[in-house]
C-alpha cells in the first residue's frame, strides 16, 4: 500500500490524559488496573477504568449524545493538539473531503442497560433518558464527531469485537488510496459496561487478579477502556512540511477471518499469522524488519498460546514482542487504535516496551516477550488486534524515510 | 494499489443478487415483484434455517444470522463462485436485538446471570463470524455500523475493497427489528436485507456495471409502489430497492441513495 503519515494522534486510557502520560507509564512499564469498582458490578476482578469521564460534559448544541462512551471520546479527542490538527485539515481539504472511521464494540449500550433497571412496572417502556439514536445506537460516535467537526464526507463504525479499530486504519488506507477522501480520522472508543463485565465472566474469561499476558499463569483479561485517535494523510502533505522530518506512518495491513469459532481462535493461530503475512506483504517487508511486535496478548489462555504460536512460526524467537494490556487492561473495540498509539511512541522515543504484570512466561510459547523494556532505535513495528468472531488485523507502522 | 481518481467516482460490476424483505422470499420472486409482474403483498419474512452451519453454530443461529447466510448463500448460487473465496462487507445498523433484549433484561435482574451464548452473539460482528465459519472463508470480512445509512455505507466500502484488490466481494446489508422495549425508541417492522457480488471486472453472471461517487445534490431515490417504497424507508438496508429495480428490469439509471445528509451515494446503473 501506500504509506500515509499519521499527521496527529492521541491516546486516552486508564494510564491518563494523552501521550505524554502512556509515554510515561510504558517508560515505567506500570499497570493502572485496579480491583473493579465500576458502577455496582461485584465480578471478582481487575479493571482500568479512565479517570474524569463521568464528569466530562460534552457542548450543549450535543448534549442529546451524553453518555459515558461519547464523553469519554470528547476526552479524548481535547489532547494533543488533535482538535486543532483535524480543523487545519478541514481548512487545507474542505469537510467533504476528511472521512470518519471509528472502531467501538460496546458504544453507549451502557444507558440501555441502566434504562432496563428503571423500567415502567406498568407499561414496560424504558425511562425517555435511553437515546437510542445518539447513544445506544453503534454509530453514535462516529455521528458525534461528524457534527462536532461538522463534517460532511465518509463517516462510518467499523465494529467486529476487538479488531474494531485497527480495521479503521486499512479502511480510511482504501478511501484515500482510491481518491475518496484525502484525509481520515481514524481510531477506536470504546468504555467499560455490565453486558462486556457480566459477559466475559461467563465465559470465564476475566482474570481474578491485574492480567498477566504471557505468563505460565495467566488466568484471563482485565477490562479497561478508552479512546485513541490519529489523522492519516499522504506524507507531507501538510504545507509547513520540514523535508528533514521523520515522519510516522501507517505502511500495511492485513485482514482475515479464522473461519473457525465464535469466541475461540483457531489454535494453530492461521487467521492471525495469515492476518501478519499480508500485513508484511503490504508494506513490503520481511519478519525480520520488525523491531518490536505489540501482541494482542488477552492474557487468556487460548489467545496467547494461538497467537504466540502464529508469531513463532512467522518471526521465530528472536524479534521482541509484548502486549501492553498489563498497563492498560484490554480496552475491547478502542484496542487496535490504542495499541496503534502506543507502537508509534515506541517508535518514536526508541523503546521496546517490556510488559507488566508477568512474572513468568510460558515457556511453551517461546517467543522474545519483553519482561523489561529496551532501549533501541526502533524502525517498524507491527501490532495485532483479533476479535470474537475469528476477526484478524494487524498493522504495521513505520519511520520514513 | 491503483493511483487515486481525481473525480471521486468507482466503478465495480454486479454479478448476483440475494434478496430477503418482509413479503419477498428470494431475489427471483423479489425482481418479479419489481418488475411488476407480480403484486407485492406485505408479509412477515420468512427465515429460512441455516443449513451450511456446522450443527453447534445452527443451534446458536439468531434472526440476523438465519438472515445473512440465506442472502449470501443466495447470492453466491447465481453467480457460481466458491463462498471461500469471497472477501465481504457486512453492513447492518444494529446487531441482533433480540439478544441484545436478552442481556439487558438478565443484567437487570439480581444476579445479572448472562449466557456465554448470548454474549458471543452480541457483537455487532456476529453474523460474519457465522458467515465465515459456513463459507470457510479466512477472507478479509468487515462489519459497518451506520444507522440509517447501511446500504450505501456497505456499497461505498464494498466498491472501494473491490478496486483495492482482486478478490470478488459479497455485500450483505441487513437490518433487523428489535423487541419491546426498545422497539419503541428504535422502530424497524422486521428483518429485511441485500446481498450483492461484486468485481472489478465483468464476470459471466454480469448484471450491471455501477459507478458510485458522494454527492451533494437530489434527493433519495423513492420506489413507485407506495408498499414497497414503505419498505425501503423502513429497513435501512433495503434503501437497495431502487438499484435492484433497475436491476430486475435490466435498465439504466442515475439514482441517488440515502447516506448521511447532506451527502448521498450517487449510483449510475448500466446494465451489461
Amino acid at each position: 500500500m501506500d504509506a500515509l503519515e499519521l499527521t496527529s494522534y492521541t491516546a486516552t486510557t486508564c494510564l491518563g490524559r494523552g501521550l505524554d502520560a502512556q509515554l510515561v507509564a510504558l517508560r515505567q512499564q506500570s499497570s493502572h488496573l485496579h480491583p473493579c469498582d465500576f458502577g455496582d458490578a461485584t465480578i471478582d476482578t481487575w479493571v482500568g477504568t479512565v479517570a474524569g469521564v463521568d464528569e466530562t460534559r460534552l457542548p450543549a448544541a450535543l448534549g442529546a449524545y451524553e453518555c459515558r462512551n461519547i464523553r469519554l471520546a470528547y476526552l479524548g479527542l481535547q489532547m494533543d493538539g488533535f482538535e486543532q490538527a483535524v480543523q487545519a485539515a478541514i481548512r487545507q481539504y474542505g469537510a467533504h473531503r476528511i472521512g470518519v472511521f471509528l472502531g467501538t464494540s460496546n458504544a453507549g449500550i451502557l444507558e440501555t442497560e441502566l434504562g432496563y433497571r428503571q423500567r415502567d412496572p406498568i407499561t414496560g417502556a424504558l425511562p425517555p433518558g435511553v437515546d437510542y439514536e445518539a447513544r445506544h445506537s453503534t454509530y453514535s460516535v462516529v455521528s458525534f464527531i461528524r457534527r462536532y467537526f461538522q463534517l460532511s464526507g465518509v463517516s462510518v463504525v467499523i465494529s467486529t469485537a476487538c479488531s474494531s479499530s485497527a480495521k479503521t486504519f486499512a479502511a480510511a488506507s482504501r478511501m484515500i488510496s482510491q481518491g475518496i477522501i484525502d484525509a481520515a480520522i481514524v481510531g477506536g472508543v470504546d468504555s467499560l459496561c455490565y453486558t462486556t463485565l457480566y459477559g466475559f465472566n461467563s465465559l470465564e474469561l476475566t482474570s481474578r487478579q491485574a492480567c498477566r499476558p504471557y505468563d505460565v499463569n495467566r488466568s484471563g483479561l482485565s477490562l479497561g477502556e478508552g479512546a485513541a485517535f490519529a489523522l492519516l494523510e499522504r506524507p507531507a502533505s501538510q504545507p509547513d512540511f520540514p523535508p528533514d522530518r521523520a515522519a510516522i506512518c501507517l505502511l500495511g495491513y492485513g485482514e482475515t477471518c479464522d473461519a473457525h469459532h465464535m469466541s475461540s481462535p483457531h489454535p494453530q493461530g492461521l487467521g492471525a499469522k495469515m492476518a501478519m503475512e499480508q500485513a508484511l506483504s503490504s508494506a513490503g517487508l520481511h519478519p525480520s524488519d520488525i523491531d518490536y511486535i505489540n501482541l494482542h496478548g488477552t492474557a487468556t489462555l487460548s489467545n496467547d498460546l494461538a497467537e504466540g504460536r502464529a508469531v513463532l512460526e512467522l518471526f521465530g524467537a528472536q524479534t521482541a514482542c509484548s502486549s501492553t494490556k498489563g498497563h492498560t487492561g484490554h480496552t475491547l473495540g478502542a484496542a487496535g487504535a490504542v495499541e496503534a498509539i502506543l507502537c508509534v511512541l515506541a517508535l518514536k522515543h526508541g523503546i521496546k516496551p517490556g510488559g507488566t504484570n508477568t512474572q513468568t512466561l510460558d515457556a511453551a510459547i517461546g517467543i522474545n516477550y519483553l519482561l523489561k523494556n529496551e532501549s533501541a532505535g526502533l524502525r517498524y513495528a507491527l501490532s495485532n488486534s483479533f476479535g470474537f468472531g475469528g476477526s484478524n488485523c494487524a498493522l504495521v507502522f513505520g519511520l520514513t524515510p | 494499489m491503483s493511483a487515486p481518481l481525481k473525480t471521486g467516482k468507482l466503478s465495480a460490476w454486479i454479478e448476483a443478487v440475494g434478496l430477503l424483505a418482509p413479503g419477498i422470499p428470494d431475489w427471483a420472486t423479489g425482481a418479479k415483484i419489481l418488475r411488476a409482474e407480480l403484486p407485492y403483498q406485505n408479509a412477515p419474512t420468512l427465515l429460512p434455517l441455516p443449513q451450511s452451519l456446522p450443527a453447534a453454530e445452527r443451534r446458536r443461529a439468531s434472526r440476523v444470522i438465519k438472515l445473512c447466510i440465506a442472502l449470501g448463500t443466495e447470492a453466491i448460487q447465481h453467480a457460481g463462485l466458491a463462498a471461500q473465496n469471497l472477501a465481504s462487507v457486512f453492513s447492518a445498523s444494529n446487531g441482533d436485538g433480540h439478544n441484545i433484549h436478552a442481556i439487558c433484561e438478565a443484567l437487570a435482574q439480581p444476579d445479572r446471570m448472562v449466557s456465554p451464548t448470548r454474549f458471543h452473539n452480541s457483537v455487532h460482528n456476529a453474523a460474519s463470524g457465522y458467515w465465515s465459519i459456513a463459507a470457510a472463508s479466512m477472507q478479509a470480512s468487515t462489519v459497518l455500523a451506520a444507522f440509517d445509512a447501511t446500504f450505501s455505507a456497505g456499497l461505498l466500502e464494498a466498491v472501494v475493497q473491490v478496486n483495492s484488490g482482486a478478490v470478488p466481494l459479497l455485500l450483505l446489508a441487513y437490518d433487523s427489528e428489535y423487541p419491546e422495549p426498545i422497539l419503541s425508541k428504535r422502530f424497524m417492522p422486521d428483518a429485511g436485507g441485500i446481498a450483492l457480488v461484486l468485481t472489478n471486472a465483468p464476470g459471466p453472471h454480469c448484471l450491471a456495471r455501477i459507478e458510485i461517487s458522494l454527492s451533494q445534490e437530489g434527493l433519495p431515490s423513492p420506489m413507485d409502489d407506495a408498499a414497497l417504497e414503505s419498505l425501503r424507508r423502513s429497513i435501512p438496508a433495503l434503501e437497495g430497492l431502487p438499484l435492484l429495480a433497475h436491476l430486475a428490469r435490466g435498465t439504466a439509471a442515475s439514482l441517488s441513495l440515502r447516506y448521511f445528509s447532506p451527502t448521498h451515494l450517487a449510483v449510475e446503473i448500466q446494465p451489461c
